[in-house]
Order: structure tokens, then C-alpha cells, then sequence
């Protein structure tokens, strides 16, 4: 499904990706963790192609098409989807309008018709009832005055409508009441399908107790500096990063 | 990055779609402005001597007016006596029925998507084509002449209707009231005549499309619209021009009276040819609108979208005078390359109770220039007058300008005033975000800037907001380099 090939990244000259390998097959869930600043952000919107970034070097093949190559639209229509850390407010908007516009403008690049009002509606219907989606929420302007859990359940919910292959989490966890986590978490154990993957970012164990992962990966400046089961990040949880900060280091002396 | 440029530069190429000219045979005055010229086109409308006297007066007094200067944009001066100041399809036109219409014109307004044959046409939409000077045809008129309704061009009004004509012409703009109104009332052509009688509810909405076709030609229009007491009636006006290398000008008056009780609401898409992108060519959109609530309970409501023009300048106004009448201005203009506009709206308010409302939202992009300016004026005698103003701009790139000129005058106590004004950046930030859910990024500024307008679109009737939906994405494709 995706590929990563010592994948290299900088901003404004500073190297934030420093030779990222990666391989996710489909089905499988990837939890990425690591310290704040360690290129995880940086890793979902160079996938996302956010020109922002410039990539230096490597490769990234998804379902064998260069992703690279795409402009930020394409991939999501090939199948690439991101939950923002940080969703923006997008004010007149309403998530159903928005959400209308994307899946119209997908099947267009797949050379399907677009879907009929109707249609549309009973789809978002049924994937409301999925999500447990607050009906309030989609019919108000996307995003604006949503509270910070509000706007992650967004998020999770736009997932829902637009059924990517691939989809990157970036801690939609944080700022999730305990209820909105749970809600959030059986969300995307719904999505799973055995096809669809995920790559998810988090700071806490707590995530994959419900989101149970198949390989966790530790991020650290720029690269990824260790990989393991769900147990890794159990071990993470109780020692914290400093011993594979010094394993790194030690690595380098040697 | 550099496919990016290549993409928004083919996109810029092929920007004004109605920039196509008609060929076909055209009766002008000769160039230049003088009385000459005003019994030329008043001879040729076979105006009653009234007319004319009424446009001489007008251009003696515009003769003694030099053209304004506190707008906040520049443009070249104006050579009047460079300007054609009647042009109209040779062949004689017959205004009782589409068959004897040239069939170039029926093309052309096809080409504009206004199909003049009812049959075709959208139900529920009264429309009067005016190209160049002359008024092409009137659709629906034996329908809404069985509701006493009156709805036809202002050449046939001044026949058919003069006691209404004489009444009301001028009484709301008079030529004294500024430079283009007086040029106005001295050359103008056609334009289009309405009259809602007593108590009754106009079943369709009124359309007139402009049409500026023919080469260094000004179009100046006339358009009077009088709803009688307890009536209503929803009119909207839409306009093209070809793609021309030379600056046109038009400089429209437009007058609504609104009596006891009556309800006009008066939209505009405004399309002219804004110039290419350096610059070049373009209308120059100079107009007077103004609307009076004559009566107690009257209210009047401007909405515009203004996505055209090289120059826009303009101020579509409410005279507020009956008690409890009510004043709305909803507006949304949009400038790109270098595009500028110049508008707003007054609000005077001289009867008790009266309100009015002004929601102005303006979009600007690339080197363009967009000025809200507006009055809110309270009279001494206008007792709990209020007033609610929402102005906001947004910018999209770094190289526009959105400014914000409030002008407020209160002269009793009991008024209330609110004017609240925002500025923001479309955000790369909220093209990415679009991006990523597949939505390119024309079509992410199309979204965004629409939802930005939204409370303005809404006023639309339903077909005229989605064209001109339509229209804004068009207008700004290629702002985002
Ligand atoms: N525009 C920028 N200019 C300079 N440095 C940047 C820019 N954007 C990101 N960085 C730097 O890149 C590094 C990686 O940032 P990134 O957001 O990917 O980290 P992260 O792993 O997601 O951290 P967190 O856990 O705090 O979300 C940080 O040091 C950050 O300061
Ligand atoms: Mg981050």
C-alpha cells in the first residue's frame, strides 16, 4: 500500500526528515509516536504534499503510483487521507457542502458521476449514525466555533464519508474527552476492513488500547529509530524516551 | 511549482467568457457629445417634445460640471467627445414579437444563457434585453399585463405611460444630483420601465440583461421601477461586454419608489468586462441608484454582486422617509488583477422608526483595490432610527488592498448605530485543508470565498445564486499563484 524509501525533508533549509523508511501493507495499523518536534507533523504533510516542505530525497510509492509526484488533491483522491492536528475553520461552509464538494470532486477524478443530492444525503445519513455525529455539527460552518474535541470528531467523521485507503491520524487523540476518545476510536475500528490502513500518531498509549496497533514506531529527529509490536509503546508509556535518545546516541558514537 | 504557474496562467487566458462581439449591422450617432447629439437619439426614439426638453436642461447643466475626484482610485480622464453615444441594431425591430428580432441577437443573448423565447426560458422570469441602446425584446408581458403590471422599456413608457414617466423620472435621481446622472439624463438610451399596481404581488421576477456590444460606445441606461402601495415585486439586472482594448464607459441611473407598504428588492450581477489582466481595456461602471420609501412601511432592499467592471463606482442608496420604512444593502464585490472598486451604499433616514441594514462584503486578489464606502445619515426628526452595519474584506495574496470609509451623521439622540468591520486572508493554510479532501485549488478558493458571501448569495433569488456562485469562482481563478 504505501511505501517509504529513505524519505528526506527540509523547511526553510533546516532538515526536519532525515532518511524515513516505512512500510505499511493494507490492513495494518502503524501507531508513529516520538518527542515533540521529532518530524512527526512533518512526516503527514510531506505524505499529504504540503508545498511548504521540500523533499530532498527518497522515494514514496502508494499502491505503486509515485505519490510524490501528485499534487495534494490527487493524493487524497487516490486515497490518502489526513486528520489534521490542527483542523482550520472554513466560515459559510457547512461540513455537508464541503463534504459534498470533495466527494464530487473524487468520483470526477475516478470518472464516475457525481452523486445526487439525495443520494449524497442518505450516504452522510447513514455514516452520521456510524460516527454518531452530532447532526448540529455538520449543518454549521466547518469547523468554526467547534470546540477542539468537536473539530477532531470532524475529523474522524469526514474519514467516515470519504472511505480513503490510507489514512493518517495525527493525535487526533489529544484533546479528546474520555467518551469522544472512545467514540472516536470505535469510529475508526468500524473503518477497519482489512483492506484500509492506518498510520497513527499519538503521544499516548491510552489511544491504543482501543486502536490496537501492528507495528509502533518511534520517531526521533527525523528518523525512525525504532519499531516494534504494541508492547513498544506499553514500554514507552512506563520509561518515557530517554533511553532511546541515548541508544541513539550511543549509535552514533560507535 | 512551476506547473502550478503554467496551469493558473492557461486558466487567466481564458477568463472572460463573454467577451465574444456580435456582428451586425448598427445605425450610431455620430461621435461627441452636443445638442446635436441629444436631438439625434431623442429624434430617433420619436420622443414627445417633454424629453426632450428634460435633456437639455440636463446636459446645459452637466456642461457646467467637471468630473469628480474623491473617489479613492485613479483612471484616466474621460474624453466624452471620444464616445458613441447611441448605437442600435439596424434592422427595424418590432418589440410585439420574437420572430422579427434578428436572429444574430437571439444567438447572441443564447450565447449569454438568456433565451428570450419563453418556451425555453426558465419559468417565472420576466426578461427585457437591452443591447447597446434599444431594449430587443420584453418576454411575459401579456401575463403580467392581466395583473395591471407594467413591465417594458423606458423608450416605450415615455408613449405609453407618460403621466407615470413625467411623475416619477427624476424624482428620485434628479440630473442635478452628480456628474454621471446628469450625463445620464441627457443621452440616456433604454432601459427598463416597471409599475406594480395597488395591492399586487408581481408572480415572477423581473429581469433586464445589458448588452454592450458595438465599439467605443457608452451604454446609459435608465431603469424605473414604482411599486405602488402594498405591492412587491423582485427584479435583477445581469451584464456583459465584449473584450475590448479601449475602456467603455457606462454610466446608469436606476430610481425605485417604493409607496405604503410596498416591497422592492433589487439585485444585480454585475459581469462587465473587467479588463485583462494588466489592465487593459475594461468598463468603466459609473452608476446612480437610489431608492425612496415614500410611504409608512415601505421597504427597499439592494443586493449586488459585483465581479466586473476595470472601475466600479457606485452607491446604491435608500431614502428612507415614511415611518417604520426599512433600508437593506447586501453586498459582495470581488476585484482581481488590477481591478478597482469603489462602492457602498447611503442610508438616509428621515422617517421615525425607520431601519436599515448594510452587510458589504468585499473580496480582493491580485493588484486590485476594493473600497467599501458608506453613509449612514440620520435626520433630526428621524426618532429611533437604526442602523446596522457589517463590512468585511478579504484578501486573497499580498498585493491587494481592502479599504473601509464609514461616514456616519446623527442628528437625534434616539438613534442607534452599529458598524462592526473585519479583515482576513484567505489562508494557505484553508486551500491545503480543502486539498487534502480532494478539492482543487480553484475550486477551494470558489468554496471559500462563496462561503464567505454567503449571507449575501442568500438574498439571491435561486437561479441568480447559483450564476453568480458561478461567477465569483470565475472572476478570481488565478488569484492564487
Ligand atoms: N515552517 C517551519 N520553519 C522552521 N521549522 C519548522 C517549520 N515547521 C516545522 N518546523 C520544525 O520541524 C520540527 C518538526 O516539527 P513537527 O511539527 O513535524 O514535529 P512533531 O513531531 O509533529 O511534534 P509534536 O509532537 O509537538 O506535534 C520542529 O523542530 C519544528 O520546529
Ligand atoms: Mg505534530
Amino acid at each position: 500500500m504505501l511505501e517509504i524509501k529513505d524519505l528526506k525533508a527540509e523547511i526553510e533549509g533546516k532538515i526536519i526528515l532525515n532518511g524515513i523508511n516505512l512500510v505499511v501493507k493494507p490492513g495494518e495499523v502503524h501507531a508513529v509516536m516520538g518527542p515533540n518536534g521529532a518530524g512527526k507533523s512533518t512526516l503527514s504533510a510531506v505524505l499529504a504534499g504540503r508545498a511548504d516542505y521540500t523533499v530532498t530525497g527518497g522515494e514514496v510509492s502508494f499502491n505503486g503510483k509515485d505519490l510524490l509526484e501528485m499534487s495534494p488533491e490527487d493524493r487524497a483522491r487516490e486515497g490518502v487521507f489526513l486528520a489534521f492536528q490542527y483542523p482550520v475553520e472554513i466560515p459559510g461552509v457547512s461540513t455537508t457542502n464541503f463534504l459534498k464538494t470533495a466527494i464530487n470532486e473524487k468520483r470526477k477524478y475516478l470518472g464516475l458521476e457525481p452523486m445526487e443530492a439525495t443520494a449524497f444525503l442518505k450516504f452522510m445519513r447513514e455514516k452520521m449514525e456510524l460516527m454518531e455525529m452530532d447532526k448540529a455539527l455538520t449543518s454549521r460552518s466547518l469547523n468554526e466555533g467547534f470546540s477542539g474535541g468537536e473539530k477532531k470528531r470532524n475529523e474522524v467523521f469526514q474519514m467516515a464519508m470519504l472511505e480513503p485507503k490510507l489514512t493518517i491520524m495525527d493525535e487526533t487523540d489529544s484533546g479528546l474527552d474520555i467518551d469522544a476518545l472512545r467514540l472516536v476510536s470505535a469510529g475508526v475500528n468500524k473503518l477497519k476492513d482489512g483492506e484500509r490502513s492506518f498510520v497513527v500518531i499519538t503521544h499516548y498509549q491510552r489511544l491504543l488500547d482501543y486502536i490496537v496497533p501492528d507495528f509502533v514506531h518511534v520517531l526521533y529527529k527525523g528518523r525512525i529509530v525504532k519499531s516494534g509490536d504494541a508492547s513498544l509503546a506499553k514500554e514507552l508509556e512506563a520509561k518515557g524516551y530517554d533511553w532511546i535518545k541515548a541508544e541513539v546516541e550511543q549509535g552514533a558514537n560507535t | 511549482m512551476a506547473e502550478e504557474v503554467d496551469i493558473i496562467d492557461q486558466v487567466v487566458g481564458q477568463e472572460y467568457k463573454y467577451g465574444f462581439t456580435t456582428n451586425i449591422e448598427m445605425e450610431t450617432a455620430p461621435k461627441g457629445l452636443t445638442e446635436d447629439t441629444i436631438r439625434f437619439i431623442s429624434s430617433k426614439k420619436t420622443e414627445p417634445e417633454w424629453m426632450l426638453e428634460y435633456r437639455l436642461k440636463a446636459f446645459r447643466y452637466w456642461q457646467s460640471l467637471s468630473s469628480p475626484s474623491w473617489q479613492n482610485f485613479s483612471y484616466p480622464a474621460v474624453d466624452y467627445q471620444d464616445i458613441i453615444y447611441y448605437a442600435a441594431p439596424k434592422e427595424k425591430i418590432t418589440l410585439d414579437s420574437l420572430d422579427q428580432v434578428d436572429p444574430e441577437l437571439l444567438k447572441t443573448f443564447e450565447k449569454l444563457g438568456i433565451s428570450l423565447s419563453e418556451q425555453k426560458r426558465l419559468t417565472g422570469v420576466a426578461v427585457d434585453a437591452v443591447f447597446d441602446s434599444v431594449s430587443i425584446a420584453t418576454t411575459f408581458k401579456d401575463q403580467l399585463k392581466e395583473k395591471g403590471i407594467i413591465f417594458c422599456s423606458m423608450s416605450e413608457a415615455v408613449h405609453e405611460h407618460p403621466d407615470l414617466v413625467k411623475k416619477y423620472l427624476s424624482s428620485v435621481v434628479p440630473y442635478t444630483d452628480n456628474f454621471f446622472a446628469a450625463l445620464n439624463a441627457a443621452v440616456f438610451s433604454d432601459g427598463s420601465f416597471v409599475y406594480i399596481p395597488k395591492g399586487v404581488r408581481c408572480p415572477m421576477e423581473l429581469s433586464t440583461y445589458f448588452r454592450i456590444n458595438a465599439e467605443n460606445t457608452g451604454q446609459f441606461e435608465r431603469t424605473l421601477i414604482i411599486a405602488d402601495e402594498g405591492s412587491y415585486v423582485s427584479y435583477l439586472e445581469g451584464c456583459t461586454a465584449p473584450m475590448r482594448d479601449e475602456n467603455q464607459l457606462h454610466a446608469a441611473v436606476v430610481e425605485l419608489v417604493a409607496l405604503e407598504n410596498a416591497e422592492i428588492k433589487y439585485s444585480t450581477v454585475q459581469n462587465w468586462y473587467p479588463g485583462d489582466k494588466n489592465g487593459k481595456g475594461g468598463i468603466y461602471n459609473f452608476v446612480t441608484k437610489r431608492g425612496i420609501c415614500l410611504g409608512d412601511y415601505a421597504k427597499i432592499s439592494w443586493t449586488q454582486v459585483e465581479t466586473g467592471s476595470a472601475i466600479t463606482w457606485k452607491y446604491p442608496s435608500c431614502i428612507l422617509k415614511g415611518d417604520h420604512s426599512v433600508g437593506e444593502f447586501f453586498s459582495v464585490a470581488v476585484t482581481n488583477n488590477m481591478q478597482q472598486a469603489d462602492t457602498g451604499t447611503k442610508m438616509i433616514h428621515i422617517g421615525k422608526n425607520t431601519k436599515s441594514r448594510i452587510v458589504s462584503k468585499g473580496i480582493s486578489a491580485g493588484k486590485s483595490h476594493n473600497t467599501y464606502r458608506g453613509l449612514v445619515k440620520v435626520n433630526k426628526k428621524a426618532d429611533k432610527a437604526r442602523n446596522h452595519t457589517q463590512c468585511d474584506s478579504m484578501l486573497i495574496g499580498d498585493r491587494s488592498g481592502a479599504h473601509t470609509f464609514p461616514y456616519i451623521e446623527i442628528n437625534n439622540k434616539s438613534a442607534m448605530v452599529e458598524h462592526e468591520a473585519s479583515t482576513s486572508k484567505i489562508g494557505e493554510d484553508q486551500i491545503f485543508y480543502c486539498n487534502q479532501r480532494g478539492i482543487g485549488t480553484e475550486e477551494a478558493i470558489g468554496l471559500i470565498v462563496n462561503g464567505f458571501c454567503r449571507e449575501v448569495l442568500n438574498q439571491l433569488p435561486m437561479e441568480f445564486a447559483v450564476e453568480a456562485q458561478k461567477l465569483l469562482a470565475v472572476s478570481l481563478e488565478g488569484s492564487v499563484g
